[in-house]
């Protein structure tokens, strides 16, 4: 008895820890342009959600099986962040930061409408790229898709990892971060490194988008919750801080899952579906009150 | 001008709009007068939220939220909530209950500035995100206060002022349940825009700025940030708290769909439309949230595209389409937002002026 509630017990632990790994793409994809430029992406979701549904009509309508489908993909949303980023974000880059958030809001809108308007509202079916089997080990029952999203959450993170910090090309974007002033005086090209910033960002968000259509169906909406987890995730872990992000998402998803594993016992029973995305926001709230740089983050220090 | 001239100019303009506003039911028709009445509603919030926004610099995306608490208010005052299981049994006149709900959204504001005291910029603007999205599930969730996901209904309460069918009589008058809309919210608009005036041009208004304007100068001049930035949540919360009780009478009901994240988004484009720290845009940013949806939910995106482009037209996403383009195209074309460009047309009427008497 004691050891089925315990694999149970793990098992929700990973499952949480799955869906923690999408949280974690989408808020790397928000420190990576918040890092960068300082704004907070409201498009974010709904760019992830455009490049899922490219996805499925390249498998769907096109013919292409799944993997070519799923690199050219992440092909198009670099090339589409960058252009956004271009064409969009540039000319009100400077100036108010309200601007820029309406301008974000304002695609949000635009492409959410896009996608009812190309698509139609009916959820549909993506499947996973991992198969639909489970994965057994010492009586915790995994789904393939939950073990492949952990995993490639994790290679995402490591692959981010190493163009930071091993390539000329990460070290102009990490000093196009700190201070843009300056590394346009060493030669770095910052506008292009900000473009860069937000075709990277796409890209992750593209993966987030492919993982949750697979985990759960396609559809206009299904990253309006996940942005706000992602939110959550970026705040918790500190919206600087790309470990932070990863961490934050994780741990979100950890504490979200054992909220709902912990309502089948009385002292939880208060805790239902209605309130993971309240749950999520009161994490926001007290991390921001309690620790406003978040687990990672280097505390802002104003010189005056 | 000098601040003589600028200060009758504002009178005079404040006097056109309440002449205006007083006879403009004459020339459109009901159903039109009942949008118009949706414009004044949206103007008593954008004027609470240009106040922390605008003037103190706190960015909001979770008006909505304060004016679904003011909503929910009225709703309860009038309704009562006993049906529900709840403890309160309503019963009170609709027009009475407005002013709680502004107290009630007031209190939660103040309650709210305080921990956001600690955040400023970007983090607000996600904290207050934050509450917006989460306002409708909590509803959902408290169903015995707010009656769930059904809401609470409204019409054809006696509380409800001509029962939203009937005619109501007023001062010898007869209005039509949407006049009287028309003519309840806009009363309420012009007395909060004067309110808004008094609050901005003296001391307070000036601690505001200077909040907004460099915190560290703030405090070394002796400005509490504390007491101003509460304080400025609080009556943009109570003007979010009125606005949202008018709208529950609009609908004639409250429900988590009334309120949803959008209409929180929408408060804040207005409010840059209109342009930040100016009080005369903000009639343009309330226009532009109630009538833009409007008009672009009739817009064919088939027939403003060149011809071939797209094939079916009249195919639901369109408006949105159409709404999040011309969002963008404002930013572009309106960096400040109308009150900039009347203070634009102003400066270079007083650099004619002022070339002409040299």
């Amino acid at each position: 008895m004691v050891a089925a509630s315990f694999a149970e017990f793990a098992q929700q632990v990973l499952s949480g820890l799955a869906s923690g790994g999408i949280y974690a793409s989408l808020a790397l994809a928000l420190v990576i342009i918040h890092r960068s430029t300082g704004v907070i992406n409201f498009a974010q979701g709904e760019m992830a959600t455009l490049s899922a549904y490219i996805a499925w009509t390249l498998t769907f309508n096109h013919g292409w099986s799944y993997w070519p489908a799923v690199a050219l993909t992440l092909v198009i949303s670099f090339g589409g962040g960058v252009a956004i980023h271009r064409v969009i974000i540039r000319p009100v880059e400077r100036g108010s930061v309200l601007r820029v958030v309406v301008v974000t809001i304002g695609l949000l809108v635009a492409i959410n409408g896009f996608v009812l308007w190309r698509w139609g509202g009916e959820p549909q079916l993506l499947e996973s790229p991992f198969g639909t089997g489970t994965v057994q080990f010492q009586g915790v029952i995994l789904t393939r898709h939950e073990v492949g999203t952990i995993l490639v959450a994790l290679g995402t993170v490591g692959l981010l990892w190493l163009l930071f910090r091993f390539t000329k090309l990460g070290l102009a974007m990490r000093a196009t971060a700190v201070n843009p002033d300056e590394a346009r005086l060493v030669g770095v090209r910052v506008t292009w490194m900000l473009a860069l910033g937000w075709g990277l960002a796409a890209t992750l968000g593209a993966i987030a988008g492919l993982l949750t259509a697979s985990s759960l169906l396609l559809d206009p909406n299904m990253m309006v919750a996940v942005l706000i987890y992602a939110f959550a995730a970026a705040v918790l872990g500190g919206i600087d801080s790309p470990v932070g992000a990863v961490v934050g998402g994780l741990l979100l998803g950890l504490i979200l899952s054992m909220l709902s594993y912990l309502s089948q016992y009385q002292a939880f029973s208060w805790f239902n579906e209605e309130l993971k995305l309240p749950a999520a926001l009161l994490i926001i709230l007290i991390v921001l009150l309690v620790k406003p740089s978040g687990l990672f983050g280097k505390p802002e220090v104003k010189r005056v | 001008m000098t601040p003589r001239e600028k200060r009758i100019a504002g009178f005079v303009a404040f006097g056109a709009l309440v002449v205006a506003v007083a006879v403009f039911p004459a020339f459109v028709s009901d159903f039109k007068a009942r949008e118009w009445a949706y414009v004044g509603i949206y103007l008593i919030a954008l004027l609470g939220l240009n106040m922390l926004t605008g003037y103190t610099g706190q960015i909001s995306l979770g008006h909505g939220a304060f004016m679904a608490i003011g909503g929910y208010t009225t709703a309860i005052l009038m309704a009562g909530n006993e049906q529900f299981g709840g403890p309160i049994s309503g019963g009170m006149k609709d027009i009475y209950t407005l002013p709680l709900a502004g107290l009630v959204a007031g209190a939660v504001g103040l309650a709210f500035g305080l921990p956001a005291l600690r955040l400023s910029g970007l983090y607000l603007a996600l904290a207050t995100f934050a509450v917006a999205v989460a306002m409708p599930s909590t509803a959902r969730r408290f169903a015995e206060w707010t009656g769930g996901g059904q809401g609470i209904q409204l019409s054809g309460l006696p509380e409800l002022t001509g029962g939203s069918v009937e005619d109501v009589d007023i001062l010898g008058l007869s209005l039509s349940p949407n006049r009287w809309l028309y003519y309840l919210s806009w009363s309420i608009a012009l007395v909060a825009y004067a309110v808004a005036w008094l609050v901005l041009r003296g001391r307070t208004g000036r601690a505001f700025r200077a909040v907004r304007d460099s915190e560290t100068a703030a405090i070394s001049s002796g400005v509490s940030l504390a007491r101003y930035k509460t304080l400025a949540f609080g009556i943009s919360a109570a003007f979010a708290g009125v606005a949202g009780g008018l709208f529950a009478l609009g609908t004639a009901s409250v429900s988590p769909d009334v309120f949803p994240i959008t209409l929180s988004i929408f408060l804040l484009v207005g409010v840059v439309v209109g342009g930040l720290g100016g009080l005369s845009g903000l009639v343009f940013g309330a226009i532009v949230i109630t009538f833009l949806p409007l008009w672009a939910q009739g817009q064919d995106l088939g027939s403003l595209l060149p011809q071939g482009i797209v094939e079916e037209t009249q195919k639901p996403g369109g408006s949105s389409i159409v709404f999040g383009v011309v969002l963008i195209l404002l930013m572009f074309v309106l960096p400040n937002g109308v009150s900039g460009l009347f203070r634009r047309a102003g400066q270079a009427i007083a650099k004619r002026r002022y070339a002409r008497s040299e």
